[in-house]
């Protein structure tokens, strides 16, 4: 049987509800909240600042450093035990490459800027809906970037591409992939690129042209959120 | 066939569209790409002339020479004291650059300045690597005592002081608070508990809304109020 | 905002602050939203001020411990995120984070607010057993009122999950409307002592300042069931009094604020 309807009920290229907010938090230098479904996303960015350990400077310009972490009770079963997991230090990892590609550190040599990604609740998606929360909030830092980054799961159901599976469609009883894709906004440039499950080259590539709008779509999100923040009728005059 | 592709003082983020083709000249915080030029960060677009520049609405301070800032002691050192200026980068004052008197080898620094102490201090150096060095000597520099110290976000410093002082006098007369204010966002309020506070508002007033019109008027407003 | 811990020592001898509050006012606004997360039993989020903390509760079923066979059991566990205060690090939780989680952890189960023996499934087989995750959001101080404020609500609204009745196994996405057996309110409140006078509620910038704290977990009735101090210096045994008198007020404050957020 083809995957044709799916579980919720959305269109193949129906993204879920989206909500996103900026400065959500007083301590940090930029935040930004993001919710796609049920997955929701809290970013705080603080820096440029010292780095610790210092060996970890670099002398020409500054570093990223994402820390992703699920709080203990967002997981869709039992308690996650707190601590690094594998998982969320892989996924720390991606983060920064994806958003190391379009941040401009140049003029803060010998700093870091520190991302920190915590989710209350997760329901797939989690490292797209984390970058996406954290290039929010590298923007409300102020931080340089030449462009926005947004990130989006694609992926194939049952022979069927679709944008932004849920966790039912992850662990759909078929042959899934469920492909995590971060893009650059003006030129779509892939900058995070991940893979579970089985897919052939041509659906693959078909997933990644479907990227390209739902991705967009998590942009405008993006810019709504920073815009907002900042705009004329939003005084308390 | 050149064309502006934002409203003056619009609000932009990274990567945004502000123009299309080869008439205009990338300013501050915008960067050409092909033949279209682009936003660097969040911030206000403007244009004057050919040139677009985006004031950032947010973002780190920039150590520059001649800048008076506010900085905590953070270390002593044989020479001097290390101050932390709420960036990525600490800033060194010699003990021949803190006071005019002669300071005599073995006297103990933490009397001149306590690790941390604040104080008012201007760059006089900065390196390549962003190292910083201050003096104190200078007439309006010292050792901060009471009050309080708010910290803003340094892009909004202008503002806060205003064109030729106006909005910081504006703000003084109005609380009857000395204010002091740092070029890296931080901000020394002394006066009453009620000035002080009003001060505080004040100022916060113009961080949160400084990118929108009429903001003199907003702050004569707000000020004229009863303390 | 940033002071010399003089100043506010100082205004504190004149009962000031420098937000202009009374020494035993609590900041506005307080905030408490629960079942703020679908994959917790129970959850919320707390704001007091400027401080945001989240709290969830998870139910798993263990084998009991062996000296309490027909028992379930509780456990409070913090992390002080690095996100909500740029001072904290990332990595295993510090004194601070174990501090607080261990005080809010013993006002509960001191308490007895949650009677271990209900839940017992199976005496020396299968029993539930409760753990309270705290996370911070922002630090602007009194972390470990709020954290306590935010685990009594993600308890109370906590609902246990369904079990499959062959197979044993529970089943995390579905909810049974069954809450926890939960009697009593236990609420933790931290008083300081600035310059010899006592406040609730400080700010960041206040905790810095102070000389010495009494944390006192009670109940609706007023039955102390925690106590934890810290500081430097020493309390004498009428301030010690009158630092409970305040404690009990201002629990018996935010348990009204609790009710009223949930009747809302």
């Amino acid at each position: 049987m083809v995957y044709t309807k799916r579980i919720d009920g959305r269109k193949i290229d129906e993204l879920r509800p989206m909500e996103a907010k900026a400065g959500v938090i007083k301590n940090a230098n930029g935040s930004a909240s993001f919710k796609i479904g049920k997955t929701w996303a809290i970013a705080g960015v603080y820096g440029p600042r010292e780095v610790v350990p210092r060996f970890m400077a670099n002398p020409k310009h500054g570093i990223l450093r994402c820390h992703y972490t699920m709080m203990p009770f967002s997981g869709s079963g039992e308690r996650i035990k707190p601590g690094r997991s594998r998982r969320a230090q892989e996924i720390s990892m991606v983060m920064e490459q994806s958003l190391a590609q379009v941040v401009d550190l140049s003029a803060f040599p010998n700093s870091v800027v520190d991302i920190f990604v915590e989710l209350p609740q997760t329901d797939a998606g989690t490292r797209c809906a984390a970058i996406s929360a954290a290039c929010i909030a590298l923007a409300d830092a102020g931080i340089p970037m030449k462009d926005m980054v947004s990130s989006v799961a694609v992926g194939q159901v049952d022979g069927t591409v679709v944008a932004d599976l849920n966790y039912n469609e992850e662990s759909y009883p078929a042959i899934v992939s469920d492909i995590p894709v971060a893009m650059l906004h003006n030129t779509k440039e892939i900058s995070l690129l991940q893979m579970d499950g089985e897919i052939s080259k041509q659906d693959l590539i078909k997933a990644l042209e479907l990227a390209k709008s739902a991705t967009e779509k998590v942009y405008q999100l993006q810019v709504k959120a920073l815009k907002e923040k900042y705009a004329v009728n939003n005084e308390d005059n | 066939m050149s064309e502006l592709l934002v409203q003056e003082r619009s609000v932009v983020v990274p990567g945004e569209a502000l123009a299309q083709g080869m008439d205009f000249l990338p300013g501050d915080n915008a960067y050409r790409d092909k033949d279209k030029i682009y936003s660097k960060v969040l911030g206000l677009a403007s244009v004057s002339g050919r040139v677009i520049r985006i004031t950032p609405l947010s973002g780190p301070y920039l150590p520059k020479t001649e800048d008076k800032i506010i900085a905590r002691v953070m270390d002593i050192t044989i020479s001097g004291w290390r101050f932390d200026t709420a960036t990525a980068y600490s800033a060194m004052l010699n003990v021949r650059d803190a006071t005019t008197r002669f300071v005599k080898k073995e006297e103990d620094l933490s009397q001149i300045l306590a690790i941390g102490d604040y104080a008012i201090v201007k760059i006089v150096n900065v390196t390549s690597q962003n190292l910083i060095d201050l003096t104190m000597k200078e007439p309006g520099l010292h050792k901060i005592i009471g009050g309080r110290i708010i910290k803003i976000n340094s892009q909004k410093v202008p503002r806060v002081i205003g064109r030729q002082g106006s909005m910081i006098t504006l703000i003084k007369d109005k609380t009857g608070c000395d204010i002091t204010v740092g070029q890296n966002g931080l901000i020394w309020i002394k006066g009453t508990l009620e000035g002080e506070m009003k001060a505080e508002k004040a100022i916060k007033l113009i961080e949160a809304k400084s990118h929108l019109e009429g903001l003199t008027e907003k702050m004569e407003r707000f000020l004229g109020e009863s303390a | 905002m940033i002071v010399n811990k003089e100043t506010i020592a100082e205004l504190a001898k004149e009962n000031k602050r420098l937000d202009n509050r009374t020494l035993t006012e609590f900041r506005q606004p307080i905030l408490i939203d629960t079942n703020i997360s679908w994959t917790a039993e129970g959850s919320a989020r707390v704001q007091i001020g400027e401080t945001v903390v989240m709290a969830g509760v998870k139910l798993s079923i263990e084998k009991p411990y062996n000296d309490t066979a027909d028992e379930g059991g509780i456990m409070v566990n913090a992390e002080l995120s690095p996100i909500s205060n740029p001072e904290f690090e990332a990595g295993p939780p510090g004194m601070k984070a174990v501090e607080l989680a261990r005080v809010v952890d013993r006002g509960i189960r001191e308490a007895k607010a949650i009677d271990l023996k209900k839940l017992c499934i199976a005496p020396g087989e299968k029993a539930w057993f409760v753990i309270v995750d705290i996370v911070s959001l922002n630090d602007d101080g009194n972390l470990l009122d709020a954290a306590g404020l935010a685990a009594l609500a993600a308890l109370k609204t906590a609902k246990f999950p369904v079990v499959d009745a062959e197979t044993g196994a529970i089943d995390y996405k579905q909810k049974t409307d069954k809450s926890l057996p939960l009697t009593k309110e236990p609420l933790p409140i931290t008083v300081y002592k600035v310059n010899g006078i006592l406040l609730v509620d400080p700010s960041l910038e206040e905790e810095k300042a102070y000389e010495a704290r009494l944390t006192v977990g009670s109940d609706a009735k007023g039955t102390i069931s925690a106590l934890q101090k810290g500081g430097d210096v020493a309390l004498t045994i009428e301030e010690i009094g009158r630092m409970i008198d305040l404690a009990l007020e201002k629990a018996s404050f935010l348990r009204k604020e609790l009710t009223k957020a949930l009747k809302a």
